[in-house]
């Protein structure tokens, strides 16, 4: 009961304006905003994983969708949030197993997840896209 | 704070673990799958509908499938948890969210089964 006390009297900043985000915390708010736009994608990317598998003809029409630069660029993207997800996952993980839970492995490993998942992005841009 | 007295309900346990089992289960697809399309370098129609016409692929990937619609289901309804504060509005949302997963895993069967 005493401390709860002492955790009301404690000063709060919600202001999002003001608030400047450390590292882990703009991973984690991309962590969700990546889950978010993957998931209101999700028609997109099964009706492109239907048209590529259904017949020649719609593999075809596929081919050419994904050919206009435009929408590699947008995939790039979905890549990217994928990738992100994904590291910051395992981050998640590992966290959850009480590994890097101090402040200065926890920051370097949201670093590592920024690097590793931009890396493996342009890996796959380069591999599958280009 | 939420001052809650934590008396003999679950509390999310069970989401917790099937949100990271799921996510287990999602990352290890990522690494067969990326590759498997490294091996095989899917160029043609008939090269990437291969890849998903055996048993073992098929499998994984309706896996795949149904652990990334209930990790978007654990995830989103915490969203909507988190920022659609009417009741009404928030019950419309996580039904229309449940509707549409479970309406995708009959759509991604359908791709799996009848390429």
């Amino acid at each position: 009961m005493a401390e709860m006390a002492i955790k009301k009297k404690r000063p709060k900043n919600l202001d999002l304006m003001t608030i400047r985000l450390p590292l882990p915390g703009i991973l984690s708010i991309l962590h969700r905003i990546s889950g978010a736009v993957i998931f209101l994608l999700l028609p997109v990317l099964l009706w492109l994983l239907q048209s590529s598998l259904a017949s020649p003809e719609t593999f075809a029409t596929f081919k050419s969708f994904v050919g206009n630069p435009l929408v590699k660029i947008v995939l790039l993207g979905l890549i990217w949030l994928y990738m992100h997800h994904f590291c910051a996952g395992i981050r998640y993980l590992l966290l959850d197993l009480h590994k890097g839970v101090e402040l200065a492995p926890a920051r370097l490993s949201s670093k590592i997840v920024f690097v590793v998942s931009i890396a493996l992005t342009l890996i796959i841009g380069a591999k599958v896209l280009w | 704070m939420v001052n809650r007295i934590v008396v003999g309900a679950h509390y999310g346990l069970k989401d917790w673990i099937i949100q990271r089992a799921t996510a287990i289960i999602m990352a290890l697809y990522t690494v067969l799958f990326l590759a498997v399309v490294g091996a095989v370098g899917p160029d043609t129609f008939e090269a990437w509908r291969g890849i998903f016409a055996g048993g073992f692929m098929k499998f994984m990937t309706f896996l795949f499938f149904i652990s990334l619609f209930y990790h978007a289901w654990i995830g989103v309804r915490d969203i909507w948890m988190d920022y659609a504060k009417p009741d009404g509005l928030r019950l419309i949302l996580m039904i229309a969210t449940a509707a549409v997963l479970v309406g995708y895993a009959g759509w991604a069967v359908q791709i799996l089964w009848r390429m």
